[in-house]
């Protein structure tokens, strides 16, 4: 079937079976290969990216439910070469070590620091929000702290006035 | 852009030089990399753990006409997957054995998955299924031969203080206490996020390599053999590694003998990406462990004798298992004095798949075992587990179970006097967790070692090299087979060169490994690639230097600054270059016959303190929190070593409490993320991590080894934290709701 959708602000249409996985149709059909594949049965997350404003696992999304929505993927993070807070923060905290799970958690974490969900008015409770919102993404390589670190930094600049 | 300028970088944590193309999804991994005309490559396995391959039918029904299938017989050279011993096939032949379950036998190209994956069912091997051997005690009564005559791959004895066992029985008979303890430990998965993936291409006769790796000349030297080609025949290059931590160190070998063999025969690139089921079932695992260990103690609380007896399960293959072993074996007494040692080590054959490389390398399996044996110790005296590891704690002027005395850079004071600074009272013993159920608190603590680079004279007989160049554009580039695989090599082998060069960290770039265009610099393994390469990396660039100063004098423009120099000297044209070879630190002298000597160069030195609350009603443990402290020379990054600690610690309390493989009937059970399952961010506690620098002169800038260390300790912290919140010795891991549970009739709740 042919989709039409929004891929981060631009309209891209493609021909393919309806039960294609969006995460194929974005890597193969459209060449987009920031979003990875780590399980392809939703539990590692390095598939994460925005379907009308919510994180999915892109594994577990058919092409076929897609028609007309908006998705944005990793490389529509940045605004150019500007990088999004939790890009940058991710960068000045070492929170990508081996990067393999990076633009899933790079996406999901701009969508819960974009969004305000980072709520909390102390670190620690800041803290453990984050890792309830994060906890469908995995990273084998920081043990979280780094991420948690970085994470906390973006959800203040962005809510600053 | 994405690179600060930062003059004297050594110790300033400099944004990864990676980091940018990391955060934008820019970096290709090797499935990312584009690919004109590639195929797609599936395996073909056994389904059956022990047996005689009769025949490969291919099924009359299904189109073979878009397909390659290879086998053994397509391989030009060797047979075999070339490491420590040539005892493992890339594929079974026809005749020979299958030896694990999931073993390759075949593989399969076409221009699509979809179609690979069709047709890699529509092979059908035919086995005649053997007796399997699926237990340690089973291969060691040798209920059917699988190596040798004995199934013991490769032994081990290390004796200090005494000639003959009769002596050390002596001891244990006149001791006033003796603690006999039996400590199992399970397979681990390394789950790097990134699936092993390969491709490979044949041009004018040579084979083109790039894969997710950490040594691209272990799948060089593998694949002369296999290809049958010489050192030019076949050029291995690394692509951007989603992550390795052991995984990545042998078994890519395996698939580059796959991806080349089916690539000669398909005329096309082929890539092989495994799906994470066949990854978690078919690749090397941590080996599992059974570690007896006895400690006889006099009436003053001082050790007189250490006796630890350890059997690894190797699987099917030798693959590196007596390296792994040899590092168990050198860790197993632990870093504490004591007169009289015996440290037995075997490493069995059975017919799970191969068992390999994980960080950490053997010493997690006996430092478990060493340190609940301390643990119970402090607990049958009545003495603060904290304090009886402080007073019998090795420092230096002490020697080691294999006679190795220690001099420098032994952290053992510093790391214990930073855990105390912060560990302040234990936690409340009982109290109510956010599900409003019963918990029960307790605190365990740590202190143990790991030596850095390879054991011996390994880094000697190995004598890695690397080298720093100008270019012709007038900056500096390291050129060296270390591979980043996360633990931020790229980063910190800038900030060595800057720093040595006198340049800033823009004025340095680190290549691609590529074994056509860098030195063999050994593999990255070890705890060896900042530590050993990186020392490596130092002189190469201080010995450019140096050149370059001695040309500006020549020319008569000396004094002006090294970047100034290098453009000069660069467009006076050709390439100035410093190769270096390793060379180890004076006094190392070791002996592989007796195992006496100095096993490492130098050694990292760690203490851990964990809290848990164990939820009385589900059983499940809740590490609560985790502080290390960990002696690592001198942080070249802070920033990269900290994310190296706490991604280790957080491996070794998965491991603790949640981590397993499951084995049923050979074959891995639970060969998927979904119950196969490490720790997420609401899993991991928050990691409070120290850094202790106690610097090694023979490191770049004092650094040692910190890559493995973080795994070896906490595991037993958590085991010793729930001994002290329930009572009750827990010896075997994982520890699971279910242990937890089963042991309730041992709970001491006083």
């Amino acid at each position: 079937m042919k989709v039409t959708l929004e891929i981060n602000g631009e309209s891209r249409s493609v021909d393919a079976s309806p039960w294609k996985r969006l995460l194929d149709v974005l890597r193969e059909d459209l060449r987009l290969t920031g979003t990875k594949e780590g399980c392809g049965e939703g539990e590692c997350g390095a598939c994460t990216v925005m379907l009308d404003g919510e994180a999915v696992n892109s594994c577990l999304v058919a092409i076929g439910q897609c028609d007309r929505r908006t998705v944005t993927t990793v490389e529509g993070l940045a605004n150019g070469e500007v990088l999004h807070a939790v890009q940058r923060a991710l960068v000045a905290c070492g929170g990508a070590q081996c990067g393999i799970c990076t633009p899933g958690i790079a996406v999901c974490a701009a969508h819960v620091v974009d969004r305000g969900l980072v709520t909390g008015t102390d670190d620690a409770t800041a803290r453990a929000r984050i890792r309830e919102l994060l906890a469908g993404n995995i990273c084998r390589c920081t043990g979280y702290q780094l991420i948690v670190d970085a994470i906390v930094i973006a959800a203040r600049e962005v809510a600053k006035p | 852009m994405d690179r600060p300028e930062v003059v004297a970088p050594v110790g300033a944590s400099v944004p990864r030089v990676d980091g940018f193309a990391k955060v934008t999804g820019r970096a290709r991994y090797l499935d990312d990399l584009d690919a004109p005309g590639a195929w797609h490559g599936v395996t073909v396995r056994s389904k059956i753990a022990h047996g005689k391959l009769e025949a490969i039918d291919l099924d009359p029904a299904f189109d073979w006409s878009q397909v390659v299938v290879a086998t053994a017989a397509d391989i030009p050279g060797a047979n075999v997957v070339r490491l420590i011993e040539d005892d493992q096939v890339a594929l079974v032949p026809v005749g020979g054995h299958v030896r694990h379950f999931d073993e390759a036998i075949a593989v399969v190209a076409a221009p699509t998955r979809a179609l690979a994956f069709a047709a890699a069912k529509a092979v059908k091997p035919r086995i005649t299924p053997l007796p399997p051997v699926f237990t340690i005690d089973d291969a060691l009564a040798v209920t059917s031969t699988l190596h040798g005559s004995d199934n013991v791959y490769k032994q081990f004895l290390i004796r200090k203080g005494h000639a003959t066992d009769a002596e050390l029985e002596a001891v244990f008979a006149s001791a006033a206490q003796v603690l006999d303890g039996t400590y199992t430990t399970s397979p681990q998965e390394q789950m790097y996020i990134e699936p092993q993936a390969m491709m490979a291409e044949w041009r004018d006769g040579r084979c083109y390599l790039v894969g997710s790796m950490q040594c691209p000349y272990y799948v060089h030297k593998a694949m002369k053999h296999l290809l049958g080609c010489d050192a030019e025949g076949v050029v291995i290059a690394q692509s951007v590694t989603g992550g390795g931590f052991g995984g990545k160190e042998e078994y890519p070998s395996m698939l580059a003998a796959h991806c080349a063999v089916v690539a000669a025969k398909a005329k096309h690139p082929v890539k092989i990406v495994y799906d994470r089921d066949e990854d978690i079932a078919a690749t090397t695992k941590r080996h599992p462990a059974r570690t007896r260990h006895r400690l006889a103690v006099d009436a003053a609380g001082e050790l007189l004798a250490i006796d630890v007896d350890c059997v690894m399960d190797g699987g099917a293959y030798l693959t590196l298992s007596p390296v792994v072993l040899s590092r168990g074996v050198l860790h197993a007494a632990g870093p504490y004095r004591c007169p009289i040692v015996r440290v037995r080590g075997r490493v069995v054959a059975t017919n799970y798949p191969p068992h390999g490389a994980f960080r950490g390398f053997g010493a997690p399996q006996t430092t478990f075992a060493y340190e609940r044996q301390l643990n119970k110790l402090a607990r049958a005296r009545g003495e603060h587990p904290f304090e009886l590891r402080k007073r019998l704690a090795l420092r230096s002027g002490d020697t080691t179970a294999t006679g190795q005395l220690l001099g420098f850079s032994v952290g053992t004071d510093e790391v214990f006097a930073a855990i105390e600074q912060v560990a302040g009272a234990p936690p409340v013993r009982d109290g109510v967790n956010a599900n409003g159920a019963p918990v029960r608190r307790g605190r365990g603590y740590v202190f143990y070692f790991h030596g850095a680079g390879f054991t011996g004279s390994g880094e000697q007989r190995l004598a890695g090299r690397a080298a720093v160049a100008l270019t012709a554009s007038g900056t500096f580039e390291v050129r060296s087979s270390s591979t980043d695989i996360g633990q931020g090599s790229i980063t910190m082998f800038t900030q060595i060169a800057a720093a040595a060069l006198g340049v800033g960290v823009s004025q340095v770039s680190v290549v691609d490994p590529s074994t056509a265009r860098v030195p063999d610099s050994g593999p990255t393994v070890a705890s060896r690639t900042c530590m050993v390469v990186g020392g490596v990396v130092e002189r190469a660039a201080r010995a450019l230097r140096a050149k370059l100063e001695l040309w500006a004098a020549e020319v008569g423009i000396s004094g002006q600054p090294i970047e100034t120099l290098a453009h000069k000297r660069a467009a006076a044209g050709g390439e100035l270059v410093e190769t270096i070879t390793y060379e180890p630190p004076p006094g190392i002298q070791w002996d592989d016959a007796t195992y006496t000597g100095s096993a490492y160069p130098v050694y990292g030195w760690a203490a851990c303190l964990v809290d848990v609350a164990i939820d009385l009603d589900t059983y499940e443990v809740t590490i609560e929190r985790c502080v290390q402290a960990v002696d690592v020379g001198k942080a070249i990054n802070p920033s990269i070593v900290k994310g190296q600690i706490e991604g280790g610690t957080l491996q070794a309390l998965g491991w603790a409490v949640l981590e397993n493989v499951v084995y049923q009937e050979g074959r891995v059970a639970n060969a998927n993320m979904t119950n196969c399952i490490v720790p997420t961010f609401a899993d991991a506690p928050e990691l409070e991590t120290i850094l202790v620098e106690v610097p090694y002169p023979f490191g770049p800038s004092g650094a040692k080894g910190v890559g493995e260390i973080p795994m070896d300790g906490p595991a037993a912290a958590v085991a010793n934290a729930v001994e002290d919140a329930l009572g009750c010795a827990f010896d075997d891991l994982p520890i699971s709701p279910e242990a937890i549970g089963l042991a309730k009739p041992r709970w001491r709740l006083s």
